[in-house]
Parts: structure tokens; sequence; C-alpha cells
């Protein structure tokens, strides 16, 4: 069978092994030794591709893709406005590989220009890359980053950040001499104690997220100067959506800012492709992992961009690279640049507060049940912890079964938090729904 | 053309928010609110869809232009998989972490299940982990794997040998994971030089990273013996499946003493390169190497026949990512590989070799090429004929721009002068393929008779070469305003 | 004094058991458009051969080793704002640092100009 993507005629074929000389395609595999050749290869045979995407519907069907999600955790269920799905979708973007040759390819460089710029104005800081894998591996990074700009080897890491983060960065340090200090949630803050005793001048850098996974927000202004005064940089972890109401990184103090792009405008997918994207203080730039794009000028003095500072990157500098990241997330950082341009600056203010007033209702909603608290130990944003008097696995099992994820139980992550469960309220739940999570969240806990 | 954010009017908004169904509720306190909203760009849609839409104009790409971008397998994207791909949009990853959550999601996680083991027999390996988000994560997981298997044996290693024909992510990644590097020369016959590989090797060396076929796009005949020697020294072999297009249904890593592989789907099977990704980079091992592969995994639960999602197993190297991977950029690559089947992906590597082995020989009359042997999927000649009057290998890439072709890899791989690696994938066509090797000999030809012509190359498109050296020293990275 | 130069393209020039160090034109042409010099910090012990210095340009990175053993005494930083000095002037504006020298007797090893011109001619 000849497939369309393979396009010669068998005509077509022969030309082109008498212009080669061979008398077979397997002639040009001579090079290989018989004995290194494959004996078995059992792949399914090929098909249509309608009756590979009739299959593809069926792998979906087996999915339930109705359910009313009150869980984040970090990927969170967000609007995606149309206009993302079509930009994105045009070819011209998502066929185009990274931009090594700038002459035709000054639409990937300009957007992702303006998207290291819409990345440095919601974070306030000076310097952004051109995206990084996802917000765990961008923990990460910026540890890496870190340990780099003061050449020191310890981490002090908020037990608050996403479980999942705070894996990746033990599992990507496990093999380097860094010493990683995890410091215990305290009433689901930073365990500011526990700071105090543990930073002197080998720490690196302290790393927090907010709102965390608690759904808690702090004030971590103070904790910058602290950090500053014992010579170490604070590496904040954010959810973008938030920044649209919170402190930015920068005002707060912080050096490095970190977080997932997938609530701008990509969707669930069953947890990827997203986009981490990192930004920074201009001074340490060359610190910085992956690609970054840059202004400059061509022959004639006009505008354009390019690749810049490909020095610091593993195909100029090899082992001495600052990251071996080579392929990033660009085609998700555009579709982040499209839904930050169509939102706007009033409009991510407006999304914030939608989710703000919607988590907030829910949580007044929740808490009004007998035997549910609500962690109060500081304000939330769009996520909250709630205290049941029963197991929370038990809870969200039930409401599972009536298509409510009513959110993350976190006795997984913390030891003695199996009633503990965190709920996410996003823009894209009703207040229909939301009351529908109390009734059946009552309920549950009847039975 | 202006930035989106020069085209910025105050109040101008590009999507109307639905109206709140709930009260407002009271405000954060002052210490955790931001000053000012961020200076985000205020448009209309319709300006936010011209400025993308004409952005997007701006660039090449394999659906406008010829793609030839050696290494990095620019083959046609089948359209059918974007579809696919956004069958599963809504489905939230930590679903199937609930109690009862992985009935709801059994097509995604079969989808995985199954998709690792093809990937596993096209390799040749035992298990596969999709969790790696591109092939230079592959290549760290698979570093951090091997580090894992070398601490539970108690080996004390210190060493990655890599040949000087590598990809750079190889030392780098080796690198991020605490390993030094010993490069390894490359012999006049194009592959790593084997008794300078022999002398290099000791009981400290961890693994040996190989592209096979190489970046010169030679396959070592070898690479047996180079197996053998290594796991005598209980080495590890390491496959950058960066060059899988050439061999499937050819040649199994597994097969030939590979120990760990990391497949590119961007590359191999056939899903978008996205303007630089996402891509994916799954990793295959062999059954020593099974008990450290990171978290979360699929199992097969054989009581209830249903796929459940393990979180921890007490060798584990940990997470290397958030979630499962690059689930969207999977559900593409298995489309892709249902869709063309065994022997589907058996021609997609007879014509890739092909095509690069048509250019090989149609061009080597105009174009110096260093090793001059069969190819596999690629071809790397060098622009030192071209040099002598003046002209480099990226002269030669600016006028292909103006001809309407992408420009091949050029100075990659480093040891090669002036290289140009011509990747022409199995989806062009012949007239395609003889159309672009006419316009190559016309530029081996300008370079003898007008050498100085290429100085304003390329002159066909919206701006003319860039000052590189500017943007490295100024570093203007973001636009201030 | 007297200028002395290494196989990886350093110079010095040693004046008692002083040195400044820097690379030489060749070097510098090879490299292309220099972006950036990075530069020790003053105090750093370094023996003969072990890495100095660093420097960057557009497409390409490279370390610069000690010509000879000592310790850093002063840095040239107004290559931070210029590095084009390289480019434009690199065996005399742009002097990287100056070593004070922990075994003057190791100049021996190093060639002086007329053997290095007769070195690059070989390459």
């Amino acid at each position: 069978m000849t497939s369309h993507y393979c396009p010669h005629t068998p005509q077509e074929i022969r030309e082109m092994l008498d212009a080669i000389g061979v008398a077979s395609i397997e002639e040009l595999f001579a090079p290989i030794p018989a004995e290194l050749r494959a004996k078995t290869f059992n792949l399914p045979a090929g098909m249509s591709e309608f009756e590979t995407l009739a299959r593809m519907q069926q792998l979906a069907a087996d999915n339930c893709s109705q359910l009313s999600l009150f869980i984040g955790g970090g990927f969170y269920d967000h609007l995606i406005p149309a206009a993302v799905d079509h930009l994105a979708g045009r070819a011209e973007f998502y066929t185009a590989y990274t931009p090594y040759q700038p002459e035709c390819s000054q639409g990937t460089l300009q957007a992702l220009f303006e998207y290291q710029t819409a990345i440095c104005r919601l974070t306030g800081l000076e310097v952004s890359n051109a995206s990084l894998y996802d917000g765990a591996t961008a923990v990460a990074e910026g540890a890496l980053m870190a340990l780099r700009a003061t050449n020191r080897n310890r981490l002090l890491v908020d037990g608050c950040i996403n479980p999942a983060s705070r894996q990746v960065l033990k599992t990507y340090l496990s093999n380097l001499d860094v010493e990683i200090v995890e410091l215990p949630p305290l009433d689901g803050l930073l365990n500011r104690p526990a700071l105090a005793q543990e930073l002197d001048d080998r720490v690196a850098a302290l790393l927090v997220q907010y709102p965390n996974i608690f759904g808690c927000v702090e004030d971590f202004s103070p904790v910058a100067e602290q950090v500053h005064a014992a010579g170490g940089l604070l590496v904040t972890a954010v959810y973008p959506v938030a920044l649209g109401m919170l402190k930015s990184p920068a005002e707060i103090g912080a050096d490095i800012a970190v977080g997932d792009g997938q609530s701008l405008g990509n969707p669930l997918s069953f947890g990827g492709p997203s986009f981490g994207f990192i930004a920074a203080k201009k001074a340490y730039i060359r610190n910085m992992p992956g690609r970054i794009v840059g202004e400059t000028v061509d022959k004639n003095g006009q505008r354009g961009f390019v690749l810049t500072l490909q020095a610091r990157e593993q195909h100029i500098k090899r082992h001495k690279a600052t990251s071996n990241i080579c392929s990033n997330q660009s085609l998700c950082a555009l579709r982040g640049l499209i839904f930050l341009s169509a939102l706007g600056r009033e409009g991510l203010t407006e999304l914030a507060q939608l989710n703000y007033d919607k988590a907030q209702y829910a949580k007044a909603s929740l808490a009004a049940i007998p035997g549910v608290t609500v962690l109060q130990s500081a304000p939330s944003f769009n996520e909250f912890t709630v205290s049941l008097p029963k197991s929370a696995d038990q809870v969200v099992g039930a409401l599972l079964a009536k298509g409510i994820v009513a959110g993350l139980p976190l006795g997984q992550y913390f030891e003695g938090s199996e009633n503990l469960m965190v709920v996410t309220v996003t823009e894209k739940r009703s207040r229909k729904e939301i009351d529908l999570l109390v009734r059946e969240l009552e309920v549950a806990l009847c039975n | 053309m202006q930035l989106i954010f020069e085209q910025s009017v105050p109040g101008r908004k590009g999507v109307m928010l639905p109206a709140s169904d709930v009260p407002r509720a009271a405000a954060l306190p002052e210490g955790l609110r931001r000053a000012e909203p961020a200076a985000l760009p205020e448009l209309s849609e319709l300006d936010l869809v011209r400025h993308f839409t004409n952005l997007s104009r701006r660039n090449f790409s394999v659906d406008t232009h010829f793609y030839p971008l050696g290494s990095c397998t620019m083959k046609y994207n089948a359209k059918v998989l974007e579809n696919a791909a956004n069958l599963f949009a809504p489905l939230h990853p930590l679903t199937a972490l609930l109690p009862g959550g992985s009935d709801l999601c059994q097509g995604a996680l079969g989808m995985l299940y199954d998709l690792a083991q093809m990937l596993a027999d096209i390799t040749g390996m035992d298990e596969v982990t999709a969790q790696p988000l591109a092939g230079a994560h592959g290549e760290m997981t698979g570093m951090l794997l091997i580090a894992a298997y070398h601490k539970a044996k108690g080996n004390q290693k210190k060493y990655v040998v890599v040949p000087d024909s590598s990809h750079g992510t190889n030392p780098a990644s080796a690198a991020m994971v605490g390993y030094e590097i010993i490069t390894i020369p490359t012999a006049p016959y194009g592959d790593m030089d084997m008794e300078l590989f022999k002398q290099a090797m000791n009981s400290e060396v961890a693994a040996v990273m190989m592209t096979c076929p190489n970046t010169l796009g030679l396959f070592n005949p070898h690479i047996k013996e180079i197996a053998d020697i290594a796991h005598s020294h209980d080495a590890l072999m390491y496959y950058d499946g960066a060059n899988l297009n050439a061999i499937m249904g050819k040649v199994r890593p597994g097969d030939v003493g590979f120990d760990v592989i990391h497949v590119n789907l961007h590359k191999t099977f056939g899903t978008p390169h996205g303007g630089g990704g996402p891509g994916s980079g799954p990793v295959g091992v062999k059954k020593a190497l099974v008990p450290f592969l990171p978290m979360p995994c699929i199992v097969h639960d054989d009581d209830s026949g249903q796929l459940r999602v393990q979180t921890d197993s007490p060798q584990s190297i940990g997470r290397t990512a958030n979630f499962f991977g690059n689930f969207g950029v999977m559900v593409k690559a298995y489309a892709y590989m249902i869709m063309l089947g065994r022997e589907g992906l058996i021609q997609v590597s007879e014509q890739a070799v092909l095509n690069a082995n048509y250019i090989k020989e149609k061009l080597k009359g105009y174009f110096e090429l260093p090793y001059d042997q069969t190819c596999m999927h690629e071809a790397v000649f060098s622009a030192s004929r071209q040099l002598e009057h003046g002209v480099h290998a990226i002269d030669i890439a600016k006028f292909l721009i103006d001809k309407g072709y992408h420009p091949p890899t050029v100075y990659f791989p480093l040891i090669v002068k002036e290289a140009i690696m011509i990747e022409p994938t199995e989806t062009e066509s012949k007239q395609t393929l003889d159309a672009f090797i006419e316009i190559m000999i016309e530029a081996a030809q300008l370079a003898e008779s007008d050498p100085a012509a290429f100085a304003a190359m390329p002159v066909s498109m919206p701006v003319t070469r860039l000052d590189e050296t500017k943007a490295a020293r100024e570093q203007n990275v973001c636009c201030v305003g | 004094m007297s200028i002395y130069f290494t196989k990886e393209h350093e110079w010095a020039k040693v004046n008692g058991n002083l040195a400044q160090v820097g690379i030489s034109e060749h070097a510098a042409h090879e490299l292309g458009d220099v972006t950036f010099v990075e530069l020790p910090a003053i105090g750093k012990q370094v023996k003969q051969g072990e890495v100095l210095a660093a420097i960057e340009s557009v497409k390409a990175a490279s370390d610069i080793y000690a010509p000879l053993s000592g310790k850093v005494v002063k840095v040239n930083s107004t290559l931070d704002a210029t590095p084009e000095q390289v480019n434009e002037s690199p065996e005399q504006a742009a002097w990287m640092l100056e070593l004070e020298l922990s075994d003057p007797a190791e100049v021996g090893s190093l060639m002086n100009k007329e053997q290095y011109d007769a070195y690059l001619k070989s390459l």
C-alpha cells in the first residue's frame, strides 16, 4: 500500500534509484549489518484518516467530558476566546519550527517578543524567556537559575508549593550537590519560624508560591527583604490569572517568577501541552534557561527580532549551557499571548474578579454546611481549603458519581490531611453549579 | 509591523466575559492587591485577528514552504491529527487520581497505555514513559534513570561519553544530571573513533550517548561492538532518537544493545513543531531500568480489566513533569501511528532515506560532501568550495529564502566546517526535490559567477539580514512602555 | 615588558611578577563580534591552564585559560559595557585582567610573538 503521505509513484522511485545508482531501496540500507536488522515489528496495519478519526472518537467517548469541575491543583478550567484556536491554528504558526532563520520567521519571533513583553508586564519583572515546558519544570529551572546566579547550593522550599512542582524539583536536582530544605506548612502558610531558623548565607533562594496549594494568599514582601538580607533570591511561582488581582512578583520583591501558562488560553487536555514561564530581574538574564527573543535592526535600520544570547544555550555551550532545553512550548505561549491580548488590561482584571467573587460565594456557602469548616488563616483567590467531617476521598468519590469533581483531596500529599480538600471555582462555574455542589456535598455528608 | 502593544487604545476590548451571577465579594486587603492592572494590549477582536494573521504571514512553514531543516524532521503534519487532539480538550488530568476517577478517563488512559506499547515495539524496549515533554527533557529523564540504576547497584560513576558529532542537548542533559563529559572525536570514516573510544572507556563511565544514524546521517556499523564494550564496564547505552525517522522497521535500538532511548514525537511521528514546541519525548527502557521510571504511570489492573494510575513506586526517580506529559501531542502521534500502521512506518523510513540519497547524489557534484557514503535520512554537505569565493553557508541559506525555500540546518554538526545539513523527509514529492536541487545548483553557480551578490540577500522578506550582535549586546527582550 | 602567547590564543604581557592577560587578534577574529566577557573575581587564584574567564560572541562561547599561574589583582571592567573593544583592540585596550604571578618561570613554556606567528601559519 502506498500512503498519500509518501507521494512517490513506483515510476518515480525507479528514476530516483537510477539516479542514485542502486537497484533497490533495500540497497540503501546496506550500511546496516544484517545481524543488526529488526527481527520483529508488530504494529497493526494502517487505515484511512476517516477510520483513524473514528477510532479516536471512540477513545474520546470512553472519557467523561461533562464533569462539573471544582478541581485545580495547577490546571484550571477557564474560558478560551474562539480567536485563540483560530489564530494559533494558522498553519504558518503551527507547522513552523524554532526561528533559526530570522528573516523568514519574523511572525514567530515578533509573537514571542510580544509574549515576553506580556509576561514581563504581568509579573512586573524586566526579562522573560520564550517559554519553558510547564509550571513544575519552571519551578525547577527557576531554582537552578538562582543556584547559578548566587553560586550557592542550598534551597529553602515552602511546603505550600504545589506538591507536583516540589517533586519535579527534587527529581531534577536529585543527582546534584544541592541541599533542599522543605519548610513544612504552618496552618496552610509559609512556616516563618522555620524560615528564620534555616535562612543563612548558604541559601541560594527561597521558593514560594501564591496562591499556594491550599489556596492561601499571603504577603511575601517582608520575606523578600529577609531573604535578600541573607544574600539569597526570592523565587515565586504564580498563577497568572490571579495576577489580574494580586500583587505582582516584582511588587513583592521577587527576583525570579515562574508559573504554568495553561490557564492562559490552553485547554486542560489531560494535563498538556501547556507552557511554563520564567521572568527575572535583568541582572540575571545570562543565567536564564532556554530561548530568548531580542529586538534589533536589519541592514536598513528597520526593526526586527532574533533569537539572542544564544551563547547560553546547549547548541553552543553544550555541557556548560544554562539548561539542556531546546524545544519549548512556543505554540502554547502564543496561545497565552493571544489570550492575554484578547482580554487586555481591563479584561484580565475582570476575569480575576469573576474568579474571586465566585470562589468567595462558594466558600461562604460551603462554610454554612454544618460540620464543614474553611481554612481561614489567610485570604484566598479562587481556591480554598475546606475541612470535612469525614474523609475527603470518600466525599469526592461520592460526588464524582454524580458528575461533580468536588475538589482535590489533600490526604495524598500531607499527613493527617485526610479530611481536607481544596475547592477551585473558576469563572466557568455558574451559581447553579455552585449551589448544586453545596447541596450534593450536604447529601454526601449525611450518608 | 507594529507591536500589538503599540496598537493599544485604552478602554478597548477583544472579548466580552459573561456577567457575574454571584454577589461582589469584599475586596482583598490592599497589601495583597496589585497597584495597577498589567499593561496588556487593548484592541478589538478584529484588530487582534488581523495582527496575528498578518504576523503568521511573516513565517515560512511546512504548509507553505519546503523546510529541509536537518535534524528536525520537518515532515508534513496530517490535518486529521489536529482534529483528533481536540477530542480530548476538556479532560482534567487530576480526575484520573480521584477515587473512581480513572473509570471516567479510560479512553485517555488507554491511549497512553497503547502509545507506550507501540513505541516499545518500534524501539525494541521493554517499557516506555511518555512523561518527558520534549527530546532534551527525555534525555535528561534517561540520564536520571541511568543515575538511579547505578546508584541502586552501588556503582561509582562520574562520566558520560558522547561523540563530538552529537546534538548539544546530549552533553547538556548529562551535565544537568551532574555527569562530567568525555567527548570522542569523529574518525575520517564519519563515525566515532573506535580506538579513542576504547581508550576513553573506564569503570567510572555511566553511559555512552549515541545518535544512530548520527548527525552526519551515517549509520554506525560497529554499534553492537560499542554497546558490548560499554556494557563490559557496566556503562549503559543511550540512544538519542532524533534520527529515528531513518530506521523504523529496519533496526530496533533495543535489539542492538541500547538500554535507554528517547523518541521525538514531533519529529518522527508527524506532530507539528509549533514554532519551537510543544514536542514530546517519551523514554523507553530495558527491564533493568523499569523500576526507576517516573511517576505517575498507567497500569493495567488485571482484576477489573481497567487501567488506573499508579502514583508511587519505591525506586522511581520521581516526577519529571507536572502530569502525564504533553498529552495533546501524544494523541496526534498515536493517531499518526495507527493511521500509517506497520507498512506505512516502514515506508516512511524507506522514502526518507531514498529522498536524502537522491539529493546527496544530485548535489555532490556542486557541494563538498565530506563523508561520501550512502546516507540515511539526511545528507551533510559543506560550503567549503563556495567559501573559496567568499560565500558562506549562511549566504546560501539567505539565497534559498529569496527563492522560497526554508534553508537546511547550517553550521551543524559543528565538526563540519560551513555545514549544510539537508533532511528532506519522506513527505516531499520528487517534483519538490527536483526544484530544490535546481535552486541549490543555481546557488553554487552564483557563488562562482557573482559571489558579491549574496551579501544583500534576502531581499524578498519583510526584513533584510538582522544585526544579531546589537541584539546580544543591548538585550532588549521586552517592549518597555 | 614582553608579550607571550599560548596555543589557546591568550596573550600575557609580563612585567616583573605581574602579567596582563587578553586574547590574540587571531582569536578575536575567529570569535566574531564579541558580546560579553565574563571576568573573574579579584583575588581568584589560578594555575596555568585553568579556566580564568569566558568570552561570548553571537554564535560562539569559549573559555579563556590562565596563561600563567597566579592571583587576579585587577580586571578591566570597561569590557562589561563595551565588549566590542575585544574586536577593536584585542591586544591593547581589551586587556582583560592582571595576574600577580606565583611562578614567573612558567613564562618559558609560552611562545614569543615570532613563535606564535609561526604557530598560526601551521594551523
